[in-house]
């Protein structure tokens, strides 16, 4: 019954769509380049490697507190570059718009995309404008693919994760995600918080510079931290273990958390990298990391553990020992 | 929020714990919260795992979500499905499965559903949105019931006749009675809910200790909050005492908020209630009174298919404190947040969800 039509669980990024780009998009399109499931596609090609990646930004509300859909356009797919250990180089930028779309909107989401990307040090190469009838699009999506260039030898995989190291994380945790929320109709409250929409690929690279050590990177986006690191441990013969005090959350995302009934580390980060390190080169990655502006709150907030295998858990402040999942589906704020 | 910092802080739950392990307890006892925020206060904070094995921690009937029946979901369903109409629904009940689907799915099928955080918002885009006839869902106890009387009495008063309220709000001393005088039921100790007690004050709850023998705490949500009140629920055994005791002194007076009181009771009657897992529990929910009907869309004529429970759910047992989550053979397997089969899978509050995505063990 609920499978016979695509529901908004279905790009919530939990369960649901693993399961169903699995079946449907990998098996379809079956080839090994695609089945990691990485941020960017690594290709091998004569005399470079090079990374490439695509992304569709629908946010509602287009524009938010600290940004809007085409700053994150260009941070959004700039990351998934820089996670995987590319410089990011060029991106392609795909425009449907909606008839009746404001024109000076469009134009504050084009300047601002424009100042994004010369900030990350990207072009914007290529692109495509189509408009639709008015109510077959939500005012504005943004199709952005990039490619950047994979140094060799930057000892970035998966396979090198192992118990002990270390998890790191860039800053706080949460503020795309509530300060989305907050603009949202319905859900009206009053705070400072903005989003936190940056280009990671200066942090990034500093780090990679500099320290070797560094195994496996994401950027939390959708789903969060918890969406992360459960990727991280899953099918894995090592677990996770964060400590929730030293997850660095800011005080007023805090509060409308517990307000709403939310759980920091499942909302969305647009400007935010985990790390896992090697548990000797730790230290020195988190000194680079805080002399970076967009690193200034970075902390380490846990380990890989021996067991249980493919589990992400959390200690509580309080002590406790709790399980950490993806969340389920949309994010709905809780009755009372 | 710093405000709150000593409630959270780790040496003061230690202490507290270390206080409990100590108590001389007759037997293992099951301690029953009815309130869903003590529950996904419990799981967030992991304080099972602080607790001595002679102490065991039951959910009771206290997700508003999760006692909602089936037949009010098929019916905001069907009314979803009417010409010009918007449902307005807190978050959480949008994913709980109705007979045949839940409104999420009515949704994805092309019903106007709007998730809203408060029903005042709700009445606001009814009044910016004169052709939309906006119904708002309104499920909920006590604390709930408050602040919906009030956007009721706001929405008779500015004449907005394109909002209305389906209800289902519930009171929660009816289903404790209905709970404890069920056979084979064992309950040693109720953690009291600490916002519903803000609104009715304590004395509704005294006959549970003197009909039932049974020690009653009310609690604050933090995590030194529930230990504190582990601990006095775990004194009254040992002193062979049961009394309504108040941990919650900083919220929560004897006589309650009389002011919220009358205004729920200037909005609402007291009426028959279905709860899932219980059945209809006579007077313990809240009916729109009748002179406030135009605003009531239990009046709206529409076809509601019969009400089917979904077979192998066991969210009425659960519920009732009868089973724990995970002796549901549908938990985590064909049952899970995401694809709920119960109630109890769908709201953050809701037990078997609060096992899932906390519970440290393997599933």
């Amino acid at each position: 019954m609920s499978d016979s039509v695509v529901t908004l669980n279905h790009g919530a990024g939990g369960e649901t769509m693993r399961g169903f780009i699995k079946q449907l998009f990998i098996e379809s399109f079956a080839n090994p380049l695609l089945d990691t499931l990485a941020d960017a596609a690594l290709l091998n090609l004569p005399g470079t490697r090079l990374a490439f990646t695509t992304d569709s930004y629908v946010i509602k509300p287009v524009e938010f507190p600290g940004g809007n859909i085409g700053k994150l356009a260009v941070c959004g797919t700039v990351n998934d570059l820089a996670v995987m250990g590319a410089k990011p180089l060029y991106l392609s930028a795909g425009f449907i718009l909606e008839e009746g779309l404001d024109y000076s909107r469009l134009e504050r989401i084009v300047r601002a995309m424009a100042k994004t990307a010369r900030e990350a040090g990207v072009e914007i190469v290529t692109g495509d404008t189509k408009v639709v009838p008015r109510g077959e699009c939500d005012g504005i999506f943004i199709n952005t693919a990039g490619i950047g260039v994979v140094p060799q030898g930057n000892g970035l995989s998966p396979l090198l994760v192992a118990p002990g190291d270390a998890i790191i994380v860039s800053g706080t945790m949460g503020d795309h995600g509530l300060a989305v929320l907050s603009a949202r109709e319905g859900l009206s409250f009053q705070t400072q918080i903005e989003s936190d929409c940056a280009p990671l690929g200066d942090l990034i690279g500093g780090v990679l510079k500099i320290s070797p050590g560094v195994k496996w990177m994401r950027d939390p986006t959708r789903g969060g931290l918890a969406a992360v690191l459960t990727e991280l441990s899953e099918g894995q013969p090592f677990g996770v273990l964060i400590q929730e005090a030293a997850v660095p959350v800011r005080e007023d995302v805090k509060a409308v958390c517990e307000l709403l009934g939310f759980d920091p580390l499942h909302l969305a980060n647009e400007g935010k990298v985990v790390m896992v390190v090697e548990e000797s080169a730790a230290g020195g990655v988190l000194e680079i990391l805080k002399t970076h502006p967009l690193g200034k709150n970075a902390a380490l907030i846990g380990q890989v553990t021996e067991g249980p295998a493919g589990v992400v858990r959390v200690q509580t402040e309080v002590g406790g020992v709790r399980r950490l999942q993806r969340p389920a589906g949309e994010l709905l704020p809780r009755i009372c | 929020m710093s405000a709150l910092s000593g409630y959270r802080d780790a040496e003061n739950v230690r202490r507290i714990a270390a206080q409990i392990a100590q108590v001389e307890l007759p037997r293992p006892v099951r301690f029953m919260e009815v309130c869903g925020g003590h529950t996904a206060a419990i799981y967030r904070f992991a304080l099972h795992d602080l607790l001595p094995d002679a102490v065991r921690l039951v959910s009771g009937p206290g997700c508003p979500v999760c006692v909602t029946a089936n037949d009010f979901v098929d019916r905001a369903v069907a009314l979803a499905q009417l010409p010009d109409v918007t449902i307005a629904t807190f978050g959480d009940l949008i994913r709980v499965p109705g007979s045949s689907r839940s409104l999420a799915e009515a949704r994805a099928r092309g019903a106007d559903v709007r998730v809203f955080y408060s029903s005042a918002d709700a009445l606001e885009f009814a009044k910016t949105h004169p052709e939309r006839r906006v119904i708002f869902l309104a499920i909920g106890f006590e604390t709930t019931a408050c602040t919906l009387a009030a956007t009721l009495a706001a929405a008779v008063q500015s004449g907005t006749r394109n909002f209305s309220m389906l209800c289902a709000l519930k009171t929660m001393p009816e289903a404790l009675r209905t709970l404890f005088s069920a056979p084979g039921v064992q309950i040693d100790g109720l953690i009291l809910p600490g916002h519903v007690t803000t609104v009715t004050g304590m004395a509704e709850f005294d006959f549970v200790p003197r009909e039932f023998r049974i020690p009653c705490a009310v609690s604050g949500f933090e995590p030194v909050d529930l230990m504190e009140t582990i601990l006095m629920l775990c004194r009254q055994i040992e002193q062979k005492r049961a009394a309504v005791e108040n941990q919650y002194t900083r919220v929560v007076r004897q006589d309650g908020n009389p002011h919220a009181q009358a205004l729920i009771a200037k909005m609402f009657e007291p009426c028959d209630m279905p709860w899932r897992g219980f059945g209809d529990i006579p007077q313990s929910g809240l009916a729109i009174r009748k002179e406030f009907a135009a605003w009531d869309a239990a009046a709206i004529p529409v076809e509601v298919e019969p009400a089917r429970e979904h077979p192998g759910c066991r969210c009425g047992e659960v519920l009732r404190g009868m089973i724990r989550p995970k002796d549901c053979a549908l938990f985590g397997k064909a049952c899970t947040p995401e694809q709920p089969r119960g109630a109890c899978m769908v709201s953050s509050e809701g037990a078997c969800a609060a096992v899932y995505h906390f519970a440290a063990e393997e599933r």
